[in-house]
């Protein structure tokens, strides 16, 4: 018997593949394992195997050929057998219906049994949707209801798939609905009961409450934030960095009159000296293009009442430690004051969050638009480490970086967090 | 009030009309000096003539195409056939003289006619004298179509077909010439359109006219015995039809049986249903049934007569499909 070869699902997400090659002709014999042809799909060229011996009997689709999931590609048979037949029977598979029909012919005797329904000119009405099984009332996706059902349920907010219909074919019907809102609506008084009790013993905690109306920063950090959160596709990769050396080259510093060098200072300028190393972290995604930026501008994120904001350190990569220190120092203290202009917050090319000052060990940071990518800086530990095979005390900061992988993908993202360590481990070399 | 039959109530409506107008006349078979051929037109001959009451010859073709030129000509007349299976004979009068001169001729003329007789089975008078054809004059426009259940309806129903300036075929049945009921003896008019709900109900609605009209009465009956209360309404007219009256009744019951002595492909139940899926979609919880006489000719055979006319059980048994009772 002749079997139809069909358009396999050969991803999650394909709906359609294009005949790339084919490995056989018409007339050609195959046997089961064989590649018969190639398959372009979303994602990538897939074989096709047969799994059945015999002769290809017809190719029915050519290379370059684009055809739906379940559609024919290919006839396999025994030579010079008839497929007309399956030609013309569209894209199902004869054989693999074959065995379940019996068991369809007695669902619909039954039904006819128990269903009245009769049209003078059409018989039998039920018959309609007898074909399928008695029970459930989902087809494909599509649940059965009466017209009626469905606004009581919609007007409602009931989910008719949550409804068992009790009409022919599982329809669901007025009665269900109606029945389902008893049914929902029967445990209620319970805790009635119990909220009239919990009434009496203490105040309703809900009811007690104070409305803080929204402010401007607030509606903006909600707006952005949730933009990014649910349009960038967010990424995390977090890298544990060895901060001896970095302590111990601050500690000198700061030893000098009239310097200032804190750990985040470091920190920026070890992320604008690694993002010259890697521009494409130092991106936008415009939607059209990507705009790699050639001046590195990073933001750095600053707590004040009410919010936070994001002052941004311009050129940063040209700036040493003592000159970002300051400038943050200036910016923050304006930012608090509510008094940073708006081109001291714009044009920023990459942001860095910092809460190691509150012992955070580790987080996530949201990306601040149109970045690519936000650092988000965790404290510096005190943590047992073993050095040539001994314990020692060590000095360890986790530092996680939010990416964009519209824009950034994970080795590249990797690479970076990879040389801004090396930077950090070896925070001499910043100094060059 | 007196309680009178159902032939009596048309006779009534005429020999008013005619006292009232003397441009009415009537023609038929048998109308005049045999008293009509079921008694409908008894003592016409004598009260009014015989000018105004023609017997005719067996031509029904012949007799609709001058009572049509009558209309066009100023008169009103009434066309009386013995059974309007005999009217196809002369259809091509009705069909196309007066359904549409009046509008070929830009309103210059006028059809103020009534074709009227019984309609459809009347028990084994084999498959030619059998035929509902109410769904074939309702799908001509310029035809206006009625049919009275009642003597009540059909005296004030007959009044208004008359008095009207278009062509009206007016629907009757032999099997109800002789049920009588309660007709006031003063004037009463029962307008186009408009039907009637003498039995109300929760559980679903009934639409029946004609002979089926008592058919779906003797079904309610039963089915309040289940506990099934069924809305009955008879449109009364088939065209205009008050749809109004059933989509506002399924708005409450949720469901509809139509109930029709036509055949069921194209007939008055298939238009019925279109109109309620169209306009009570969202009322409905089960798909509207309809019971009417088989996609086949009348039998002969009592036998198998009496399993092609619907009765009150089909009507329950659809009843019961839409209620989800079975």
């Amino acid at each position: 018997m002749a079997i139809v070869i069909d358009m396999p699902k050969l991803s999650d997400t394909m709906e359609e593949g294009v005949i790339a090659k084919w490995n056989v002709k018409e007339g050609d014999k195959v046997s089961s394992g064989d590649i018969i042809a190639e398959v372009e799909t979303d994602k990538a060229t897939m074989d096709v195997e047969v799994f059945d011996d015999g002769t290809v009997l017809k190719l029915v689709a050519s290379e370059g050929d684009s055809i739906p999931l379940g559609g024919i590609i290919a006839i396999i048979g025994d030579e010079g057998e008839d497929i007309s037949g399956l030609l013309d029977g569209g894209s199902d598979s004869k054989s693999k219906e074959a065995p379940k029909q019996p068991k369809k012919n007695d669902s619909e005797a039954e039904e006819k049994k128990d269903d009245k329904a009769f049209d003078p000119l059409f018989g039998e009405l039920e018959g309609e949707a007898s074909s399928e099984e008695k029970v459930p009332n989902e087809d494909g996706g599509r649940v059965k209801a009466s017209p009626l059902a469905r606004k009581m349920a919609e007007e409602q907010g009931i989910d008719l798939s949550s409804v068992k219909g009790s009409g022919p074919n599982g329809r669901v019907v007025k009665a269900d609905i109606e029945g389902f809102e008893a049914k929902a609506e029967a445990p209620k008084p319970e805790p009635k009961a119990e909220q009239k009790q919990a009434a009496k013993t203490a105040t309703a905690p809900a009811a007690n409450y104070e409305d803080i109306p929204i402010n401007q920063m607030r509606k903006t950090i909600a707006r952005r934030l949730s933009e990014s959160m649910f349009t960038n596709p967010h990424f995390y990769e977090t890298i544990d960095i060895d901060m001896k050396k970095a302590v111990q080259m601050r500690e000198s510093l700061n030893a000098m009159p009239d310097v200032k060098v804190s750990f985040n200072d470091m920190v920026v300028k070890a992320c604008a000296v690694a993002l010259r190393r890697h521009p494409k972290i130092n991106s936008s995604w415009l939607g059209d293009v990507i705009r790699m930026h050639k001046d590195v501008h990073i933001a750095v994120a600053v707590a004040v009442e009410d919010g936070l904001l994001t002052p941004v350190i311009r050129d940063t990569d040209r700036k040493g430690f003592a000159e970002i220190g300051n400038e943050v120092r200036v910016l923050a203290g304006k930012a608090k004051e509510k008094k940073l202009q708006p081109d001291q917050m714009e044009g920023s090319t990459f942001t860095i969050s910092n809460l190691g000052m509150f012992g955070i060990e580790e987080f996530t940071a949201i990306i601040n638009p149109p970045n690519a990518c936000i650092l988000a800086v965790g404290a510096i530990r005190d943590v047992p480490v073993i050095e040539n095979g001994e314990v020692v005390p060590g000095k360890r900061m986790k530092v996680t970086l939010s990416s964009d992988h519209r824009v950034v993908d994970g080795a590249l993202a990797a690479q970076f967090l990879q040389t801004l360590r090396s930077l950090l481990e070896e925070p001499m070399g910043m100094l060059l | 009030m007196s309680v009178k039959q159902f032939r009596d109530a048309i006779r009534e409506a005429m020999v008013e009309e005619m006292r009232r107008d003397e441009s009415i006349i009537i023609m038929g078979e048998e109308v005049a000096e045999y008293d009509g051929a079921y008694k409908v037109t008894q003592g016409m001959l004598e009260e009014f003539g015989l000018r105004r009451v023609i017997d005719t010859p067996i031509s029904e073709l012949g007799f609709s195409g001058i009572g049509a030129g009558a209309a066009m000509n100023g008169l009103r007349p009434i066309i009386e056939f013995m059974t309007f299976n005999f009217a196809v004979v002369g259809i091509d009068q009705i069909l196309n003289n007066a359904a549409k001169i009046r509008y070929m001729s830009g309103g210059q003329v006028k059809f103020p006619m009534v074709f009227r007789g019984p309609n459809a089975s009347a028990g084994q008078l084999g498959a030619t004298h059998s035929v509902a054809y109410e769904s074939l004059y309702a799908h001509i426009p310029g035809l206006k179509v009625m049919y009275p259940s009642e003597p009540y309806d059909a005296k004030g129903m007959l009044k208004t077909a008359i008095r009207d300036d278009d062509p009206v075929i007016f629907l009757e049945s032999e099997q109800m010439y002789a049920m009588k009921q309660e007709v006031p003896d003063e004037e009463y008019l029962i307008p186009f359109g408009v039907g009637k709900i003498k039995r109300e109900g929760d559980d679903v609605t009934i639409v029946a006219h004609g002979k089926m009209y008592h058919i779906a009465q003797q079904a309610a009956k039963e089915l309040a015995k289940d506990g099934i209360e069924a809305e009955v309404i008879d449109p009364r007219c088939m065209k205009p039809f008050d749809f109004k009256m059933v989509i506002e009744s399924i708005k409450k019951t949720n469901r509809c049986v139509i109930v029709d002595e036509s055949h069921p492909f194209a007939g008055m139940a298939a238009e019925i249903g279109f109109v309620i899926q169209r306009d009570a979609f969202d009322y409905l919880d089960a798909p509207v049934q309809r019971v009417t006489i088989p996609d086949v000719p009348a039998p002969f055979a009592k036998n198998l007569f009496d399993l092609w006319l619907p009765g009150p059980k089909q009507v329950i048994d659809a009843v019961k499909a839409v209620t989800y009772k079975n």
